[in-house]
């Protein structure tokens, strides 16, 4: 007994002293060093990254803007959360875009940025990105890197399996992540199988200015879709989600949703299906949903109500639906460059399953079904097996492409990015990651296009990555060259909220279209003040209206008295700037929102509820000129009986 | 003289060129302006080279106390230049035509040229009291007020010709598009002048 042990011990030292020589080991990164992995993150100062990352930013709400290979983050683009930052989310203009049927919503979480499409190639016009918790869809903008449409999705909760773009970007598509009585009443929970349905919703978008309208709602059986991603070249025109819980349990989850072997991966025929829209199909039924839009020329965004959608029942599109088998839970799906493979990680499994479309389509027309769910027919799974990647790692999450016959599957478990090939489906590589990889982020990976240049991990464990901050800690990212055979561990970089999923792009695609300033000349704000003779304080009734602007570095008018305790006063403030990068910032002591940060030629406006009398001052918070400090003015606030009129004023006029 | 008379014409036209292109640019770059801004000088007036550049180099130079830079109104020069290139483009077209004709000689060509030349030098020199007044005639209420090292109030003044550095500023000053072709057509008339000389001398030789 004794001598077994003995054994036992010197086993483990050997093999401790192994891995610490193995790739697998910690400080299997340092190798990197001595292979210039500093000099391929190094972007010299002043020169500029080769990709753009649009990095969401999980429960922050927001999306982040990195450069690659330096892992430099520029921007954090306020989407779902008020950003105190800049003031939206609390400026008048821009209340409206938090606006939904729950009310205001000033933040949700925020998960997959996918970039538009035209013809398969990313074409930069604009990054989609889904509100997880109050369901819905954001569209920004990269002319000026702002969020200028979000639209609200009903009959959905936990919009999950979102938002990803077809390959014109005809569509970004919104699925379910629970599945909800529709529509919405007061059942027992117990009674869920049955009368629980699950929403995939089509969200046309319009070529010309991008404007998002929900097309149609496909209302599917009451399982969890999970994950989702279209079908591209020869499957454009077909759609796949991943399923789980096809056990329609309403507790217990944990146990209760994994006892089937397998769940599916759902194939739509979302062309059929449009068809089928457009010659009257489907059923308008009542909804009630926000959708606003933000414009640039008065820089303010309207919100309104929808009180219809039109919902399709799959059984009555025969042909349009089918259900793929794939084992153990799939979390993604994800179709490669060539549209045949469609890939099933299965996240309680060790293998990945690979479909194929035209195994799939040969299936469907040899009705190889082996029975139906709901009346949607089941494939046979053998008959659209491709293959499988054999023990590939442990928890398979997301799939990303090279372009180059490669794929790179994230594994929870066994934390680690492993590069295997699509044809004989033998893995390659695999590199450890710091820890608990969740997605991979590809620049094009989810196009017909791939830039297979880098590889970007979000890692879902940081621990003791970075110099400790107490128990709360960004998450991490790591930035993988795989342009070689073996991938080449680069860079570690912090990242903000947790990111689920990026979007890369060439930069060369979109920094030459961003914008510099808004012209004042197009400026078409309702209290827009476009010459300083204009600017002026109105009273109407208890409501005061400030007409300001603001221009290095003085406001006009800066003194202003007549102001009374109880007033609601409007400060709608413009930037007469028409130069690259001199923001100015405005600050009202007893303020209760946020400051304002306004962009040369926009105006922006915030409200302020003077509650004490006295002389109270408000100042730039940009530095934005040498004379920065001097950008300061007063406000008397008289008490509520004054009979003081309004006066206002600039230096001696 | 025909062929003197032919490049005559094509080097007085050449001037018309002024009234499309500016006469001279002047660039202002500095750390915080890696994309300098410019104005382009022309005949009619100075625009920027970018939309907005006159409004910003007017919005950073109120800081010292200069004045805007004119509208096309407020310069008489911006009145009589167009009047003074388009009469001497005229004039050495009906030159070159009576050259053509052999009804001048060339000296009449090489009197067009020395002409347009003191017309050039007083618009230079008119030019420069400009740029001095601009550079110098500042609000004794300006934000700033640099002085040099002994004291005297410190000049904005551009430079005429070259580079200059300025405070943050490094300024540039150079001819632009439009008196290149001016100089190529007042090189064309001087070579118009040598070759009707010849072209003159040969014909009346032969008689």
């Amino acid at each position: 007994m004794k001598k077994s042990i003995n054994i036992a011990v010197l086993l483990l030292l050997i093999t401790g002293l192994f891995s610490c020589n193995t790739n697998d080991s910690k400080d299997g990164d340092k190798g990197a060093l001595a292979s210039n992995a500093a000099e391929k993150v190094y972007v010299a100062p002043g020169e500029h990254d080769e990709f753009y990352a649009f990095i969401s930013g999980g429960y922050s709400g927001n999306l982040t803007v990195y450069g690659l290979p330096s892992g430099r983050m520029f921007k954090e683009i306020p989407v779902f959360s008020q950003f105190p930052t800049s003031g939206y989310g609390y400026s008048e203009e821009t209340k409206p875009m938090l606006n939904t049927s729950h009310g205001f919503i000033p933040w949700d979480d925020a998960h997959h940025p996918d970039i538009s499409q035209t013809s398969g190639k990313l074409d930069g016009r604009w990054v989609f990105i889904n509100g997880n918790n109050t369901p819905r869809i954001a569209k920004i903008d990269l002319k000026t890197f702002e969020t200028t449409e979000i639209i609200e999705v009903p009959n959905s909760a936990g919009n999950h399996s979102s938002s990803f773009v077809t390959e014109n970007t005809e569509y970004v598509v919104a699925g379910t992540r629970f599945s909800v009585p529709i529509p919405q009443r007061d059942i027992a929970i117990n009674e869920y199988k049955g009368n629980f349905k699950g929403a995939l919703s089509f969200i046309s978008v319009d070529p010309e200015n991008g404007r998002m309208n929900i097309k149609f709602q496909l209302l599917m059986p009451g399982f969890d879709y999970d994950l989702s991603h279209p079908g591209r070249g020869k499957s454009h025109g077909w759609f796949f989600f991943t399923t789980y819980n096809t056990e329609e349990a309403n507790s217990l989850l944990e146990v209760n949703a994994s006892q089937n072997d397998k769940d599916f991966i759902a194939a739509v025929n979302w062309k059929k299906i449009e068809e089928y829209v457009n010659n009257g199909g489907g059923k308008k039924m009542p909804a009630n949903y926000a959708h606003n839009v933000y414009d640039d020329d008065t820089h303010t965004a309207t919100s309104t109500m929808i009180k219809e959608v039109l919902v399709v029942d799959p059984k009555e599109v025969p042909g349009a639906v089918f259900l793929l088998p794939t084992p153990k839970s799939p979390h993604g799906v994800d179709v490669d460059p060539s549209g045949e493979y469609i890939i099933g990680n299965g996240k309680l499994s060790a293998d990945l399953t690979i479909h194929s479309f035209t195994k799939m389509i040969n299936a469907i027309e040899n009705k190889k079904f082996d029975g139906d769910a709901y009346g949607i027919p089941i494939l046979k799974f053998e008959e659209i097996l491709e293959g499988t990647v054999k023990q590939a790692g442990l928890g398979p999450l997301h799939t990303e492409f090279d372009g180059k016959g490669n794929g790179y599957t994230t594994f929870f478990i066994s934390s680690e990015l492993v590069k295997w090939d699509l044809e004989t489906r033998e893995v390659i590589d695999r590199k450890p990651n710091y820890y608990s990889v969740g997605h991979v982020m590809i620049p094009g990976g989810n196009s017909a296009h791939p830039f297979g240049k880098y590889a970007v991990s979000m890692n879902k464990i940081t621990k003791d990555r970075y110099l400790p901050t107490g128990p709360e800690l960004e998450h991490s990212a790591q930035l993988f060259d795989i342009s070689g055979e073996k991938m080449e561990l680069l860079l570690d970089f912090p990242t903000h909220g947790e990111p689920h999923y990026a979007a890369g792009i060439p930069a060369s695609i979109i920094k030459e279209n961003s914008q510099k300033i808004y012209k004042l000349a197009e400026n078409e704000h309702e209290y827009a003040t476009i010459s300083n003779g204009d600017a002026r304080v109105e009273r109407d009734g208890n409501e005061v209206h400030i007409y300001m602007t603001m221009i290095r570095s003085h406001f006009t008018p800066d003194n202003i008295e007549g102001i009374k305790v109880g007033d609601k006063v409007y400060f709608h403030i413009t930037n007469h700037e028409q130069d690259f990068d001199v923001p100015h910032g405005f600050a009202m002591i007893g303020a209760n929102n946020s400051g304002l940060l306004i962009m040369p030629g926009q105006t922006k406006t915030m409200i302020w509820e003077p509650k004490q009398v006295g002389v109270w001052p408000f100042y730039c918070t940009d530095f934005c000129s040498a004379l920065h400090q001097e950008m300061q003015g007063y406000i008397r606030v008289s008490p509520k009986s004054s009979n003081l009129e309004l006066s206002w004023s600039l230096g001696d006029d | 003289m025909k062929k003197a008379g032919i490049i005559m014409i094509i080097g007085s036209l050449l001037l018309l060129g002024l009234f499309k292109f500016p006469l001279w640019n002047i660039m202002l770059g500095a750390p915080q302006y890696p994309e300098p801004m410019g104005m382009d000088i022309y005949i009619t007036g100075i625009q920027g080279v970018q939309e907005f550049d006159i409004q910003n180099i007017d919005g950073l130079n109120h800081y010292i106390g200069m004045k805007t830079i004119p509208k096309p109104e407020e310069m008489w020069e911006f009145n009589v230049f167009p009047i003074v290139i388009g009469g001497m483009a005229a004039l050495g077209v009906i030159l070159g035509i009576l050259g053509f004709l052999g009804k001048v000689n060339a000296w009449w060509f090489l009197g067009w040229l020395a002409l347009m030349s003191v017309l050039g030098v007083l618009g230079m020199y008119d030019f420069n009291i400009w740029l001095t007044d601009y550079g110098t005639n500042l609000d004794p209420n300006a934000i700033m007020k640099m002085t040099n090292p002994d004291g005297s109030p410190m000049s904005y003044k551009p430079p005429l010709f070259g580079h200059q550095k300025m405070l943050n500023f490094d300024v540039d000053s150079y001819p632009a598009l439009g008196a290149y072709l001016m100089f190529a057509g007042m090189a064309l008339t001087l070579i118009a002048f040598f070759i009707g000389k010849n072209e003159w001398k040969l014909k009346h030789v032969r008689l």
